[in-house]
């Protein structure tokens, strides 16, 4: 049996409450919130984060090909999914590819590894950006989500087989933008809207065909589209039960383009129980259906950090600084120099210790060296240290200081003084962090980030967090 | 293996030093020949006497070529130094080592630093990014987190720490006031002190270092041929240097509230000069307050205030000009400014004036003592390097 093994949703902590654009700008807005990625996460390290949660609920599983589908990539032409290949420190024989392009391309993903061979790890991320007081800088949203497909196996089994999909496909102008473009244009939404519906009812039917499933025996659906109203019309036609058409996030997340099926799906496969059967639609360019049934497995599934917590944990962003990280405004940044672009040869040399945050520890005395080091701080050991990871390893802040004079993307920097669990410590950036309730004591736990980019290079590296009271 | 020292061996018999500050109309070049003549003429030597020289910046130039051509020095071994802030002492230990050994007669020390070229505030030296993965926090933040560590380990509450580092910078300020030399000749309020801007953790802008530009040089001897230059020779008592590994950073061990590279290069010093009680020993002592917190934990790692109370001898005036064992009575980098090659150098001119009571009335201290002191530190807590000197105005 084929099918999904591991799921998991990336939601950034940060929030943007629509009714604080019409403050600034006297228009626009809307209710509710949509999720911001941080000044230094981009589709790149939301969608590590969402790997990570999705393989630390397998600690078995051992994925032979690593799919990273974005419309908005942090490099063109340099490979994406080798960074996250490189930080879930997955062999070179597994190979990371992206699969870029459209709003389509992340569920064309998902779907083909389904239907594909070999254990898959599909990764799914997109930020959406729009002009101010536009409709899609408030009511799209930043996310990513990951998923392990591959067949039944000891330690990893299928929780959810794709009983059936099918899609539709048309050529025609409703949403684009340039590469490059950080802004999309839509044609008016009617057009759109009257050819999605349509496709969808023509997808959802042969799917369900598929499947061999009647429409009301669906017990969950989950329906997304960057085209708010084309979603809202396709899933009144469905003809499933009452309320099993599912939550799609709109007023917490927003539409998180090409990764927002995949998030929506791995909250529905976070509440399902076994013998379940959920169906996928997203509309984009055509429409795309994919039906699933969920195992017994999914029973003992557990979710490391479920979405619906990190829907529940935002912190919110005031407006000006959300502009300010889109590019869409300039403050004034700390008068220090910029820093140079990152070395290629050493940032290849390190690869272990800037993608994995692996250091090494001494075999005899357990002295922790972060970065790693081949002479020992203690005893004088030379070469007889072994390698430790401990991107996983939460820790405790022993002091901690704000400096506002240093170079940031976003200043200021708040710095700390962290102690892993089990030992070694590292003085390191925090991020995600409210400066006002930090204090010594308090927990933290690492996540990858971009540092700043130079010379069109991004600096990847980690940072350290608050852990939440919802985190779990 | 031991450290044993030069003491008594090499005396310094002229010195020079610019003022400190904005020399927007002077280049390298220029403070380096100020300074240089400066201590020719206090030696009453030229530079043809001089059989070696060694030139220490930290960023102002490459070889000793940044020496030997603005002071066009011809056909004499002259070499760079830099470690750091202790950079400028670095090229004085060179010099005294040269002639302890036998190798010259005459040796000179120069150190510079022109660091208001930069554009920027603080010291700014953009490195090659490598891997990308160094922290790159200021300095002042590094040095912040004294501040809540000291203040939790010795059960203080942050604001008494604050007020104990606004005392220490209006001290700074009142010595620097008095002294031509200085890049700020202004006293400042706690008040003013305390309300200043931020900059990071708690630090405001009087709790740093003034960044600025200077040169400051010594001519060593043989400590027997020094009479032939001047009836008031300096008498080189050690020199110790201590480097730290970096470790302290990684160290779940390490608190924040002592520099141990600064414990061990006093100690090593003390040994070499045979001091037992620095504190009463001592007639001056110039520190390396890059910032306030700095001298604070500097008066327990020199051993001139017991562990936990140094915040209590900084507010009962201790260190004062006219107190007990005065500390940066010239203003300290604190307010003499601090471009980075010359500091260690600028401190031992000051020991020069102190000890051959040659400062302004107003500001010479009155001691029957005869010892002084000069520390530099570079780095940041948990990774620094360390340099202490004792010099003295008499044999024994």
């Amino acid at each position: 049996m084929r099918g999904i093994v591991t799921a998991a949703g990336y939601v950034p902590y940060r929030r943007l409450r629509r009714s604080a654009v019409p403050e600034l700008l006297g228009s626009g807005g809307g209710k509710g919130a949509r999720s911001v990625a941080s000044h230094d996460e981009d589709t790149t390290t939301m969608g590590l984060e969402a790997a990570r949660l999705a393989l630390g609920s397998v600690p078995a599983a051992a994925p032979s090909a690593l799919w990273f589908s974005t419309p908005t990539p942090a490099y063109a032409d340099k490979t994406n999914a080798t960074a996250i290949h490189a930080a879930l420190q997955l062999p070179a024989e597994v190979a990371a590819f992206d699969l870029g392009g459209g709003l389509r391309s992340g569920l064309g993903a998902l779907s083909t590894a389904l239907s594909g061979t070999g254990s898959t790890l599909v990764v799914l991320a997109d930020q959406r950006d729009g002009l101010p007081g536009g409709p899609d800088e408030s009511f799209g949203g930043d996310a990513a989500a990951c998923f392990l497909v591959g067949e039944d196996g000891p330690g990893a089994p299928v929780i959810a087989e794709m009983t059936g999909s099918a899609s539709a496909t048309d050529e025609f102008t409703d949403r684009w933008r340039t590469p490059g473009e950080r802004r999309s244009k839509v044609w008016e939404e009617r057009f759109g809207e009257t050819r999605y519906l349509p496709l969808g009812r023509d997808a959802w039917n042969r799917a369900l065909k598929a499947a061999a499933v009647e429409a009301g025996a669906v017990d969950r659906v989950v329906v997304t589209s960057m085209h708010g109203r084309a979603a809202k019309a396709v899933a009144t036609k469905l003809g499933v039960g009452e309320g099993a058409v599912v939550d799609d996030f709109s007023a917490t997340v927003g539409q998180a383009g090409a990764a927002h099926p995949g998030l929506v799906l791995a909250s529905v496969l976070e509440q399902a129980q076994p013998g379940q059967t959920i169906a996928l639609v997203h509309l984009a360019d055509g429409a795309d259906v994919i039906v699933l049934r969920t195992t017994e497995a999914i029973g003992t599934w557990r979710a490391v950090r479920p979405v619906a917590a990190q829907v529940a944990n935002g912190g919110e962003l005031p407006y000006g600084k959300f502009l300010s990280w889109r590019g869409m405004l300039n403050p004034e940044p700390p008068r220090r120099p910029e820093p140079l672009r990152v070395q290629s040869p050493p940032a290849w040399r390190a690869e272990d210790w800037k993608f994995a945050f692996v250091g090494s520890k001494d075999r005899s005395t357990g002295a922790i060296h972060l970065p790693p080091s081949r002479v020992s701080m203690q005893g004088g050991a030379v070469d007889d240290m072994e390698p430790i990871g401990l991107a996983g390893t939460p820790g405790t802040i022993a002091t901690f200081t704000v400096d506002r004079i240093a170079y940031s993307p976003s200043p200021p920097i708040v710095f700390a003084v962290v102690d892993f669990d089990g030992g070694g410590r590292y003085p390191v950036e925090l991020t995600d962090v409210d400066v006002d309730t930090l204090k010594i004591g308090d927990r933290v736990e690492m996540t990858f980030r971009r540092l700043y980019s130079a010379d069109g290079i991004h600096d990847y590296f980690w940072k350290a967090r608050p852990v939440r009271a919802h985190d779990g | 293996m031991a450290s044993h020292g030069i003491k008594d061996r090499v005396a310094i018999i002229g010195m020079g030093c610019t003022p400190f500050g904005e020399h927007w109309d002077k280049d390298v070049d220029d403070l380096i020949v100020d300074a240089s003549m400066d201590a020719f003429t206090s030696a009453g030597v030229t530079k043809d006497d001089v059989d070696a020289y060694w030139i220490g910046t930290a960023t102002s130039g490459s070889s000793g070529m940044t020496l030997a051509r603005p002071l066009q020095i011809q056909g004499k071994p002259v070499t760079r130094v830099e470690n750091f802030c202790a950079t400028g002492s670095e090229a004085l230990r060179a010099a005294a080592y040269a002639v302890a050994s036998g190798a010259y007669d005459m040796a000179m020390a120069v150190g510079a630093e022109k660091l208001k070229d930069g554009g920027y505030q603080g010291i700014a030296s953009p490195k090659p990014a490598g891997d990308g993965t160094a922290r790159t926090l200021t300095a002042a933040a590094m040095y912040s987190m004294i501040v809540p560590a000291y203040a939790k380990k010795y059960g203080l509450d942050e604001d008494q720490v604050m007020d104990v580092l606004a005392t220490i910078a209006t001290k700074n300020h009142a010595n620097g006031a008095v002294n031509p030399r200085a890049q700020f000749k202004k006293a400042v309020t706690k008040e003013t002190v305390l309300s200043a801007p931020r900059l990071a953790g708690r630090l405001g802008v009087f709790d740093c270092a003034g960044v600025a530009d200077g040169a400051a040089a010594a001519i060593v001897v043989r400590a027997e041929d020094a009479l032939r230059y001047t009836d008031k020779p300096l008498y080189i008592k050690a020199f110790a240097v201590s480097t730290g590994t970096g470790s302290g950073l990684i160290d779940p061990d390490y608190d924040y509230t002592h520099f141990p590279e600064c414990e061990a290069a006093a100690n090593d010093a003390y040994a070499q000069a045979g001091i037992t009680d620095p504190r009463h020993q001592l007639a001056m002592a110039e520190v390396h307050d890059c910032f306030t917190p700095t001298e604070m934990v500097l008066m327990e790692d020199l051993g001139f205030a017991e562990r936990g109370t140094a915040w209590k001898e900084e507010l009962s005036g201790t260190f004062d000009r006219d107190g007990e064992l005065p500390v940066n009575p010239d203003g300290g980098l604190k307010s003499f400014g601090h471009p980075v090659g010359a500091s260690g150098l600028r401190m031992v001119f000051e020991c020069w004036l102190q000890l051959r009571k040659e400062a302004t009335p107003e500001r010479q201290i009155t001691t029957d003592r005869t010892l002084a002191l000069t520390h530099n530190l570079g780095g940041y807590p948990g990774e620094m390097v360390s340099l202490v000197s004792i010099l003295g105005s008499e044999l024994g």
